[in-house]
């Protein structure tokens, strides 16, 4: 690994992310999108978050890729806490929470 | 200053608690991988996605080549050409350097927060958006810069016991739970999760990609339906 390819790496996955980013929102602007292509995207964020998660709770990579126990309570607190009370900060608190107390007590 | 931008700096400031000590991480992880101090934050300030950053700079120190690193960073980032396309129809009329720094800074939590209030409130005029988008990456994004620097110059490990592998998956968890507010979201949830697990072995994040696109498909569908009197 020489400062060279850190560079390259750098440089060309900054402008990458940034074009991806960028996408959409900078090549449509103001045009109005079709009405089932907006039906499509409100579910974006429940389309890409549940899917990015479920194998870093099924699989932790802190326990060697096995289901553990204590992340699994946790995450299924957050879950539950974020979506009875809509509380991002409950969610994150309680599912921490979750986690501390069942490392403690489940080992 | 107005009323929408400190509505979405309100919004944003939890993750304060996630950000700071994951940006640590980086810090840490890019200073023990070899990267100097400038190199680190230019990585920081460039690429501001935390875990692209991660994979990349993994499979670099593993021996992979260049492209191979640069392929798995944009292949994680991908989703965000989602998130792209769904802020479009709020905030696409905004001029065209507003809509580059917006891109610029679309991380999770911020876009998460922000689509969530379009959604409750989707008359709101675009200058309140915008406020309230950057109000809600303000707390979050330079605390990701200063905690890098601050990981990659202290290079102390944070000790295992904290766990701060699982504040990612919670924090993803607490950003999308509070949307699962219907059947059509829940179904897509379900989706999302199903998919995204069966198809776990295919390479760079394409599993993810077409649980995205299946779950998309299922919400929108369910959502036509129960439109339709029956």
């Amino acid at each position: 690994m020489s400062d060279t390819t850190v560079w390259i790496l750098i440089i060309t996955l900054g402008i990458g992310t940034f074009l991806i980013r960028f996408s959409f929102l900078g090549l449509l602007g103001g045009r109005q999108l079709p009405e089932w292509l907006i039906r499509h995207l409100r579910y974006v964020p429940v389309a890409v978050m549940p899917g990015l998660v479920a194998p870093l709770v099924a699989w932790p990579a802190a326990t060697g890729g096995s289901l553990d126990p204590a992340r699994g309570m946790a995450a299924l607190a957050a879950l539950a806490i974020g979506a009875w009370f809509r509380s991002v900060l409950g969610a994150i608190f309680g599912g921490m929470a979750v986690l501390y107390l069942g490392q403690y007590f489940l080992g | 200053m107005g009323s929408a931008y400190w509505q979405g700096f309100r919004a944003g400031a939890p993750f304060i608690l996630v950000v700071g000590p994951f940006a640590l991480l980086f810090g840490v992880v890019a200073t023990e991988a070899g990267l100097d101090i400038v190199q680190t934050m230019a990585m920081t300030i460039l690429v501001i996605a935390g875990a692209a950053q991660f994979a990349s700079l993994q499979l670099l120190v593993d021996g992979a080549p260049v492209f191979i690193a640069l392929l798995t960073g944009l292949a994680i980032n991908m989703r965000m050409a989602m998130y792209s396309a769904s802020l479009t129809p709020h905030l696409g009329k905004a001029a065209l350097w507003k809509r580059a720094i917006v891109s610029y800074f679309m991380l999770d939590q911020g876009y998460a927060v922000a689509v969530a209030e379009y959604e409750n409130n989707p008359a709101r005029p675009l200058p309140d958006k915008l406020a309230f988008y950057f109000g809600a990456i303000s707390p979050i994004a330079p605390l990701w810069y200063i905690f890098t620097y601050v990981g990659a110059v202290a290079g102390k490990a944070i000790p295992p016991e904290f766990a701060l592998d699982f504040a990612v998956p919670i924090t993803f968890i607490a950003l999308f739970a509070p949307a699962l507010r219907s059947l059509p979201h829940i179904a897509a949830g379900f989706t999302s999760v199903l998919v995204a697990l069966a198809l776990a072995w295919v390479p760079y994040n394409g599993g993810l990609m077409v649980a995205a696109i299946l779950a998309m498909i299922t919400g929108a569908a369910i959502e036509k339906r129960m439109e339709k009197p029956a």
